[in-house]
Formats: C-alpha cells, sequence, structure tokens
C-alpha cells in the first residue's frame, strides 16, 4: 500500500513540476525534459501500483522485471530481432516502397492511370490488408519470405498513393521554368518533380515503417519457424511468461522508434528547404 | 466525372484479368499432378477448367469467391454459425464499439491538449510515440491478460480498436480545434466568452472537417483492430476467426471471402461517416 501512495504522490509532484516548467519559457531543454518526466512517472505509477496493490505477474509484471528479463535474455531478443526486422520487416520494406515508387513514376506519365489507378489505391490503403497474411504465409512459406510479402503488400499502397500525389505537387510556373530552360523529362523530374515530391514520399515512407513491422509481427501469428518476434509473443503468452512478452515489446517499441527516427532524421536532411523543417 | 469512372473500371477489369492468369498459372501444377497420377494426359483447355474449380486451389478464381460470398451471406441463415453475416456482425460489432471509445477518448485528449500546456508538452509526444509500438503485435496479450481479470467477450477486441483508433481522431482534433485563427478567438474574447463557450461556439464548429476526416481513418483502423483482436480468441467468431480457421485447414475460398467482406464492410463504414460528413458539413455552410 505505501508504495503505491508513494507512486501517487510522485505522480503529483511530478506534474505539479511539469505544470510549472511548461508556464516558463521553452527552452530547449524544457522541450526535451517535460515529455521525459512524463515518461518516467508513468513508469513509477507503474513499478509502484503494481507492487503495491499486488497485482499478480501473471497479469502485469512490474517495469523492473521486465527490464530484468530484458537483461538476462538479450541472445533470444537478438535473435528474434533479425529473424522478424531485418529479415522480414526491413527486406519488404525496402521491396514494397521502392517497386511503389517506381511504379508511382511509371503512373505519373500516363493521365489515364493516374485517374484509374489512384481512386483504387486509395480504398485499398483504407482496407484491412493485413488480412491477407495467411494466404501469403500459405504461398511463401513459414520462413521470412512470407513475412517479408505481407511487409511489401502492407506498405505498397500507402507509399504508392503519396508518392503520386507528391509528383503533383510542383506547381505551372515551376514546370513553365523548365519548359523555358528546355528540360527534358528526365531533368525536369530529377530537378524539379521529385525534389518537390520529397515531404510526400518521407510522408509515406514514415506511415510504412510502422506498418512495416506491425505487417512483419502479425504474420507470425499465422505460422513461423521457432524465433521471431510474433513467435515468441504467442508462445510466451500460452506459457504466461508476461515478462517475456513484455521485453518483446519493448524490442518493437525501440525498434519501431528507432525506425520512424532514422526516417525523420532523413527527411529532415532531405528536404531541409520545407517550410515545416526550418 | 464519366473520364474517371472510365479509368477506374478499366483498371479494375485489369486486376480482375490478372487475377484469373495468376489463379491459372498457381493451380495449374496441382492438376498437372493429379493427371499425372491418375495417368492420364489432360489439354490445356482442360486443365484451365479445372483450375477455376478446384475445391482448395492456391489461389481461388473471382467467380468462386463470389459464389462463397453469396453461398455464406444469402443462402444461409444469419444465425447460423456459416452465415458470413453472423462473422461480420461480431466483427461489426467490437468495431463500432472501439471507434466510439477511440473517439471519445480522441476527442477528449484533444481538447485537453488545447487547453493546457503541460498537457500539450507532456503528452503529445508520447501519443505519437505510442504509434510506433506495433499494437497489434501485443493484441493476443491483450485479450490473455483481460481475460483473466474477468473481461472478455467483445471489450477486450474494442481495447485494441481503441487504441488504433484514438490517434488519429487526437492528432486530427488537435489540429481542427487550433483552426481558428486569432482574429476569430480575439472576437471571442471581446465578447468576454468563457473557455467553455469559445469551445462550444467556435472551437468544436470549425474542427468539424478536420474530425471527419479523421474518423475515416479511424474507423479502417478500428476495423484492423477488431480483426486482429479476432485472431487468438481460438478462432471462435468473427472475420479475423474465419481467417484464421480458414488458414488452418487449407480453406483457401474462405480466406478470401472473408478477406472481401471485410473490405466490403470497410468501405461501406467509411463512405457511412463520409455521407454523415457532407450532410453535416452542407448544414453548416462548410461545403457548397
Amino acid at each position: 500500500m505505501i508504495w503505491a501512495i508513494a507512486a501517487i504522490l510522485f505522480w503529483v509532484g511530478a506534474w505539479a513540476l511539469n505544470v510549472y516548467l511548461s508556464r516558463g519559457k521553452l527552452t530547449k531543454r524544457n522541450k526535451f525534459l517535460i515529455p521525459l518526466l512524463f515518461g518516467v512517472t508513468i513508469l513509477v505509477l507503474w513499478e509502484g501500483l503494481v507492487t503495491g496493490l499486488n497485482v499478480s505477474p501473471i497479469i502485469l509484471p512490474p517495469p523492473s522485471a521486465v527490464a530484468a528479463k530484458f537483461a538476462s535474455s538479450i541472445p533470444i531478443l537478438w535473435q528474434d530481432f533479425v529473424q522478424t526486422f531485418v529479415k522480414g520487416a526491413l527486406s519488404g520494406y525496402i521491396i514494397g516502397c521502392g517497386s511503389a515508387f517506381i511504379l508511382a513514376i511509371l503512373i505519373d506519365r500516363s493521365p489515364f492511370l493516374q485517374r484509374g489507378l489512384l481512386p483504387v489505391g486509395n480504398f485499398v490503403a483504407a482496407l484491412p490488408v493485413i488480412g491477407i497474411a495467411p494466404i501469403l504465409v500459405m504461398w511463401f512459406g513459414f520462413d521470412w519470405q512470407s513475412k517479408a510479402a505481407v511487409v511489401v503488400v502492407m506498405v505498397f499502397f500507402p507509399m504508392l498513393v503519396n508518392t503520386v500525389q507528391g509528383l503533383t505537387q510542383s506547381d505551372h510556373m515551376q514546370r513553365d521554368l523548365m519548359k523555358t530552360y528546355s528540360a527534358n523529362y528526365w531533368q525536369s523530374l530529377l530537378k524539379l518533380r521529385l525534389p518537390a515530391a520529397m515531404p510526400f514520399i518521407f510522408n509515406g515512407l514514415k506511415i510504412s515503417t510502422t506498418l512495416a513491422l506491425i505487417g512483419a509481427i502479425v504474420a507470425e501469428f499465422f505460422g513461423s519457424p521457432i524465433k521471431g518476434m510474433g513467435f515468441r509473443i504467442t508462445t510466451e503468452v500460452g506459457r504466461l511468461a508476461l515478462d517475456m512478452v513484455w521485453a518483446e515489446i519493448v524490442v518493437a517499441a525501440l525498434a519501431g522508434s528507432a525506425f520512424y527516427g532514422i526516417m525523420a532524421l532523413i527527411e529532415k536532411i532531405v528536404t531541409f528547404w520545407h517550410p515545416s523543417q526550418r | 466525372m464519366m473520364k474517371n469512372l472510365i479509368a477506374v473500371l478499366t483498371v479494375v477489369f485489369a486486376i480482375i484479368v490478372i487475377w484469373y492468369g495468376a489463379a491459372f498459372m498457381m493451380n495449374k501444377q496441382w492438376t498437372l499432378d493429379q493427371a499425372e497420377r491418375a495417368g492420364t494426359t489432360v489439354t490445356t483447355s482442360e486443365v484451365f477448367k479445372d483450375t477455376m474449380a478446384q475445391e482448395r486451389p492456391q489461389l481461388p478464381a473471382p467467380h468462386q469467391v463470389i459464389s462463397e460470398i453469396w453461398k455464406t451471406t444469402v443462402e444461409k441463415k444469419i444465425t447460423s454459425k456459416r452465415s458470413l453475416i453472423y462473422h461480420a456482425g461480431i466483427t461489426l460489432s467490437s468495431t463500432s464499439l472501439g471507434f466510439l471509445m477511440g473517439s471519445l477518448l480522441g476527442i477528449t485528449l484533444a481538447i485537453s491538449i488545447v487547453h493546457s500546456r503541460a498537457m500539450d508538452l507532456s503528452v503529445m509526444p508520447w501519443i505519437i510515440a505510442s504509434q510506433t509500438i506495433p499494437i497489434l503485435a501485443v493484441a493476443p496479450m491483450i485479450i490473455v491478460v483481460l481475460n483473466a481479470v474477468g473481461i472478455s467477450g467483445l471489450v477486450p477486441k474494442a481495447m485494441i480498436s481503441m487504441y488504433l483508433s484514438f490517434f488519429p481522431v487526437a492528432v486530427g482534433m488537435v489540429k481542427g480545434l487550433r483552426a481558428p485563427d486569432t482574429m476569430q478567438l480575439d472576437l471571442m474574447k471581446t465578447y468576454r466568452a468563457s473557455a467553455w463557450q469559445t469551445l462550444i461556439k467556435l472551437r468544436l464548429p470549425s474542427s468539424m472537417p478536420y474530425l471527419f476526416t479523421s474518423l475515416k481513418i479511424a474507423m479502417a483502423a478500428s476495423l484492423v483492430g477488431a480483426i486482429i483482436g479476432e485472431l487468438p480468441t481460438g478462432a471462435v467468431a468473427g472475420l479475423g476467426a474465419r481467417l484464421l480457421a480458414g488458414s488452418y485447414y487449407g480453406q483457401t475460398i474462405q480466406i478470401w471471402s472473408a478477406l472481401i467482406s471485410a473490405a466490403v464492410l470497410a468501405a461501406v463504414l467509411v463512405m457511412l461517416i463520409g455521407v454523415l460528413q457532407n450532410i453535416t458539413l452542407k448544414r453548416m455552410g462548410m461545403l457548397r
């Protein structure tokens, strides 16, 4: 009980500090410190309530137990990470985004295809595409190839729609200027339209990072070799070893955030000219 | 308009043609193997005929899927466990519950974020970070854990839908509630309107276009959540359970028909919100 009360007191104190901090001038340090403090508070609250109220570790293990499990099973986690993220998600991401990008450039040359494919693409992008996972697992076998295939299908349409939309972003004046320079198709594509499309392309790439990870993990529910994050999560849930499951979730969250962060960083470098980056 | 329709129809037609071609290519092997075992030779037209009507094809032809859907919707009683409408209904109920909870959570969060700087600074980054966690991957755990606490049935699945759908609503509504410009906000101040009055009379009305756009995304997301949520329940009921059962028993036609009905359900739900959007925005004079 003392634990729980202490945690709640900590929460109240930290929240008061956050309110105080956010009243003051918004320095770079504060902008980083306030969300960090909030995150720490949640962890403390979780730990305190779980230990204080004697919640069974089968229902919700405290963060300390998860951290201990994480530290003691790094080899397994690493093996799962390589199987699911590097082999499944990453290769699918590259194939899917790459082919969507190329198809978008091809579509862009034909207004007819643009009119026809865009509504269909938009429609498919809103569908529960993940449902195709069991079929692809059946076609490509249990190993990472089927996971990569699911990822390809999942990231393809968001990427396609974003790229096609991005390619229409350069305005008439700019295109006329390229014509005045007597630039040919490829020159105006490379020097004007692709750079102008970059914010949209990166939007598609960023959306796809999360989709790729989800696709790779969920595809493992339908059959996988005896490694991989999705496999581990389902089997460990069956054994009620929830600390291991949470350790996998931590890995997934870290991988997802890092993946997103890297894409956002590249975006910042590539689209330095865009108003939202300045 | 007419031009667009023709273009779309051409693309759809091309997809169907490719689908038939792929079905022929992928199912061919099985037919040839069967013929070889029986010691007979088959002509190409016989092979083609067989690939279109296998019981467990690698890729069922479109007409097989459509006839399966027809059989399991129109020709079955709705209460039957083999009726797709029954399963779609179960998925729909958890989708809509999750969608409602998610939208409410999203709107509440957005309102508190717009009104409190501390909330904005401390919660907003975590809302964005929360979506990099592949929640669908932990769906089985959420179901099992909530079951252990005594919550079962509709709610755990709806929780997953809620987690997926609150995000677009929260982000969209923060944008929408901040859409009124300084002039309008100043006018409210001149009227000495309270924060509550400003919210009701200015911020909420001007956020409506944003709300509907994010509701559409949230609806699609919560359907995905509900389907994934049904996987670990041991394939009892729902479109997700049909998918899982189909993949266990190699019933490809069943998988595809569940998939198509999920797609139709998603399309209908999103269109419903679109209609609602049109009516609301028209009455508010935001749409001409």
